[in-house]
């Protein structure tokens, strides 16, 4: 474990994610998924292929690239949500800490307990807010009373809701607002313990006021999980990451073109796409 | 290379547990089609095995207690009742999904399907009761004695009118707005708009509804059975009192034994492969599975 | 979509169209308006309390419906307690479990596809040799009231299904990345948000039940005493109805009430649904 991480369980306590927000400790790079050559069909028609790279512990990894590049392809690969798309086939290794998430005799359910997922689209279940939030919980085996409300204070704080909802727990999840239902659906997965979260577009579908929360909340997150975010927004991208991963469309397949340390990637590109992309002349 | 298996189900013990005991109830369901076939052919057999088929066909008459099945006057009857009922309910229901769609303001259209759907509700034993106690007399007035082909006509168009129409406004439904616009900019008369644009785009579900219709007329029992009058013999015009092999099978049922008994099984087997032939028409010109 | 089409042109055939249309629905509104009328008419006079619990007498002449509701009532909840259960696992597993390339997905949809059209003069013929003589359950009230769960099956696993399909996938996507098992998503999520839809198929399918006449006369039987037990034979409303209206001289009054009590009921049921179908539309409407 790293430094960083006992930081964040030593804190946890009292006011879990603050002391976290600037430290480039947390970028000790340990990987914590390792990604090799892996490709992936939807029926006969290859969507991403030859992908390798390793996502760092701790770390906020952004994927950019142009609209269909396979970006939510690969993310869906990561906690194997793919297997739900019919006809979807994945191919390669994708290590997560000492196991294969292709392992037969892997559990699933546990897999995506700890590798959480955020939609574009915010999609909190329609029941209460409480409901959202323990439903989840009890599926996993936490039934003490206490404990449920504890945690589930704990993650709508973290994710800044507390304030606003504490009153109303019991209301429909689906009154609120778009970006508290995305605060609340973010809420869910950390509500769980994740160790790595998958962002897809997690602002895409928000005004630019909710869109500006839920980047400080991602900001916020960094070092206690290990973040990996899908975003169009280039500027956010690199506001938040640490590393960023650039894919593009080759031969109609999706490639992954450059990977690298963030910064590097957006002032000294290597290559001459990326180059081309962030100057926002590709096309 | 590894590929990730391509079923939802997980290995969850409880979800692999749930999906069994659910497969196996899917299983019973699809296996209710198989028992039904089965049993039908079952009672048949000892029928089938000891005479030609076409002797149903070709035997004088219905005598199954002297070994005479000539089914060919009660084949007849159902078809021209079917037939006849189409004729009426074919022009009407499709007048009455146009009228839905495109003539009744908004608040009678939606009345007006509501009536539809009740009308598909209401059980044939009632409309045979309803065609006993008014038609049959009405007809009966005119040219005795009333149970007759006609009356079953007309029930059965009554009682079929409404699966016409409701396929058929929801075909129409279907029609994008956009070419009933076209069709107007082109400054095509409302004949010209429902008879060249609405209607042939809508013909496949149209077409469907009138199967359905068909199958339903096919096999309807009760409301034919008590209007019809029930005599075996190949109608010569609309007055004459028929009889259809559902009644057929409603009214010698009860005491029918042996190859009677097995005769009238038969019946079944063929009312089933006719209305068979007849879903699988439908589901092959609305060309869906609809759950593939 | 009225609007569409116009004003229409002042020329003859669009004028004779109109006409034709107008008088084709007038036509459909006035039978149905002329039949409900009648058994209105005929049938409200005799409709009493006494008439719903009293049993009936002299062949139903007089009398009254009491053991006859009971019966139907027993049958229908033989034909549900059988098809709900088995419709709802069957709907599932079409829905979440299968994605219908399947052998088994195919032939379960093939059967469903037949089922639905086959005659129930058929599947009387079928509930009789199968329930009644093979299982020797005899005339009885179960073997009724099994023929009549093989029939409503398909409308109710379609109905089923279909709400089952409109639950929005990012539900089940948000529930399997949550890591939830199949079950926990179904009972939390998706059985619930489909709730209307399963009522409305339940309530469809007990329409379809009790105005089925010709799948009873062989398997549940004519008897009109109080059933005793499962095994008993009882007469079925429309049973009733069918019976006094052909073999019973003077029986046209008992049945006109009959009819009208079975109608009432019927339009009952058909509101219920129409409204849960109408509710779970504004749901998925109202969905975000
Ligand atoms: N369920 C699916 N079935 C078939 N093809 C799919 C499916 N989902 C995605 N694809 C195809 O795979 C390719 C990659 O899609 P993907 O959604 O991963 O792209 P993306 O990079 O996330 O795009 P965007 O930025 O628009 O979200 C696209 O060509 C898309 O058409
Ligand atoms: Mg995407």
């Amino acid at each position: 474990m790293t430094p960083s991480l006992s930081t964040a369980s030593a804190t946890a306590d009292t006011f879990t994610l603050g002391p976290l927000q600037n430290g480039p400790a947390c970028c000790i790079p340990t990987p914590i998924l390792s990604i090799e050559n892996l490709s992936l069909h939807y029926g006969d028609k290859p969507a991403l292929a030859e992908v390798s790279l390793d996502i760092y512990r701790g770390c906020i990894t952004a994927l950019i690239g142009p609209s269909g590049c396979g970006k939510t392809s690969f993310l869906s690969a990561l906690n194997r949500l793919s297997d739900l798309i019919p006809g979807c086939r994945v191919g390669g290794r994708i290590r997560f800490g000492d196991a294969d998430i292709h392992d037969p005799a892997i559990d699933l359910q546990g897999l995506r307990r700890k590798i959480g997922m955020i939609f574009q689209k915010p999609n909190p279940f329609p029941l209460s807010i409480r409901r959202n939030l323990e439903m989840p919980l009890r599926e996993h085996g936490v039934d003490r009373q206490d404990e449920l409300d504890e945690k589930i204070r704990q993650a709508l704080t973290d994710v800044g809701l507390w304030d606003e909802v504490h009153d109303r727990l019991d209301a429909p999840a689906l009154g609120l607002s778009g970006g508290q239902q995305q605060r609340l659906c973010i809420a869910r997965a950390i509500v769980l313990e994740p160790e790595v979260l998958l962002m897809d577009e997690p602002c895409s579908a928000l005004d630019p006021l909710s869109s500006a929360v839920v980047e400080a909340l991602i900001q916020r997150l960094r070092g206690r999980y290990t973040v990996v975010i899908v975003t169009h927004n280039l500027a956010q991208a690199r506001r938040i990451a640490n590393y960023a991963a650039f894919f593009w469309m080759r031969e109609k397949v999706g490639k992954l073109v450059e990977f690298g340390r963030c910064q590097q990637l957006f002032d000294m590109p290597r290559d001459d796409l990326t180059a081309a992309y962030i100057a926002g002349i590709s096309g | 290379m590894i590929s990730s298996p391509n079923n939802i189900s997980s290995r969850w013990p409880a979800d692999q547990r749930l999906a069994v005991s659910l497969g196996l109830a899917a299983a019973l369901v699809a296996a209710i089609l198989g028992l039904v076939v089965a049993f039908l052919s079952k009672e048949s057999w000892p029928l089938l095995r000891d005479i030609e088929l076409t002797r149903f066909l070709t035997d004088d008459g219905w005598h199954p207690t002297e070994q005479s099945y000539g089914m060919m006057p009660m084949l007849t009857a159902t078809l021209a009742a079917s037939f006849g009922a189409l004729l009426l309910a074919a022009p009407l229901g499709l007048a009455s999904a146009l009228f839905c769609r495109f003539y009744a303001p908004p608040a009678l259209a939606r009345s007006y399907r509501r009536m539809l759907g009740l009308l598909a509700g209401i059980p044939s034993v009632v409309f045979g009761f309803w065609g006993l106690t008014v038609l049959v007399p009405l007809i009966a007035r005119w040219e005795p004695p009333g149970a007759s082909l006609l009356a079953a006509v007309l029930i059965l168009a009554l009682m079929v009118l409404p699966t016409v129409a409701l396929t058929s406004d929801t075909a129409l439904g279907a029609v994008p707005a956009n070419w009933l616009h076209g069709a107007a900019a082109l400054g095509l008369s409302r004949r010209g708009m429902l008879f060249g644009v609405a209607i042939p785009a809508a013909r496949r579900g149209i077409f469907a509804g009138i199967l359905l219709a068909a199958a339903r007329a096919l096999g309807e029992t009760m409301a034919v059975l008590m209007v019809a009058g029930n005599v075996v013999q190949s109608p010569s015009s609309l007055f004459d009192p028929v009889r259809t092999m559902t009644a057929n099978i409603a009214l010698e049922m009860a005491y029918a034994t042996g190859d009677h008994r097995a005769s009238l099984f038969v019946t079944g087997l063929l009312l089933t492969a006719l209305v068979l032939l007849l879903v699988l028409g439908t589901l092959r010109n609305t060309g869906e599975h609809g759950h593939a | 979509m009225r609007e569409l089409i116009g004003k229409p042109a002042p020329d003859g055939p669009d004028l004779a169209l109109t006409i034709a249309i107008w008088g084709g629905a007038a036509l459909v509104a006035g039978s149905f308006l002329a039949l409900l009328g009648d058994l209105l008419w005929h049938g409200a006079a005799r409709v009493s309390w006494d008439f719903l619990v009293m049993a009936p007498e002299h062949a139903g002449k007089t009398g009254g419906i009491g053991p006859i509701l009971a019966s139907t009532v027993a049958i229908l909840a033989v034909a549900l307690l059988a098809a709900l259960p088995l419709g709802l696992a069957t709907a599932i597993w079409l829905s979440n479990f299968t994605r219908g390339g399947s052998l088994l997905a195919r032939q379960v949809n093939l059967s469903l596809d037949v089922l639905a059209g086959v005659p129930s003069i058929v599947f009387g013929l079928f509930g009789n040799a199968f329930f009644s003589v093979v299982l020797g359950m005899g005339f009885s009230i179960a073997a009724g009231g099994l023929t009549l769960a093989c029939m409503i099956l398909p409308i109710f696993i379609r109905s089923v299904e279909s709400g089952l399909s409109a639950v929005p996938d990012e539900w089940r996507r948000g529930a399997a990345a949550l890591g939830l098992s199949q079950a926990a998503a179904l009972r939390h999520i998706l059985l619930p948000a489909a709730a209307p839809a399963i009522s409305a198929g339940m309530m469809l399918g007990i329409g379809r039940a009790l105005a089925e006449t010709a799948a009873l006369i062989f398997t549940s039987g004519y008897v009109d005493r109080m059933p005793e037990s499962l095994l008993d034979s009882g007469r079925a409303l429309a049973v009733h109805i069918y019976d006094l209206s052909m073999n019973v001289t003077g029986g046209d009054q008992a049945a006109y009430a009959s009819a009208l009590v079975l109608i009432v009921l019927l339009l009952a049921i058909n509101s219920v649904a129409q409204t849960l179908t109408g509710r779970f539309l504004a749901r998925r409407i109202s969905q975000p």
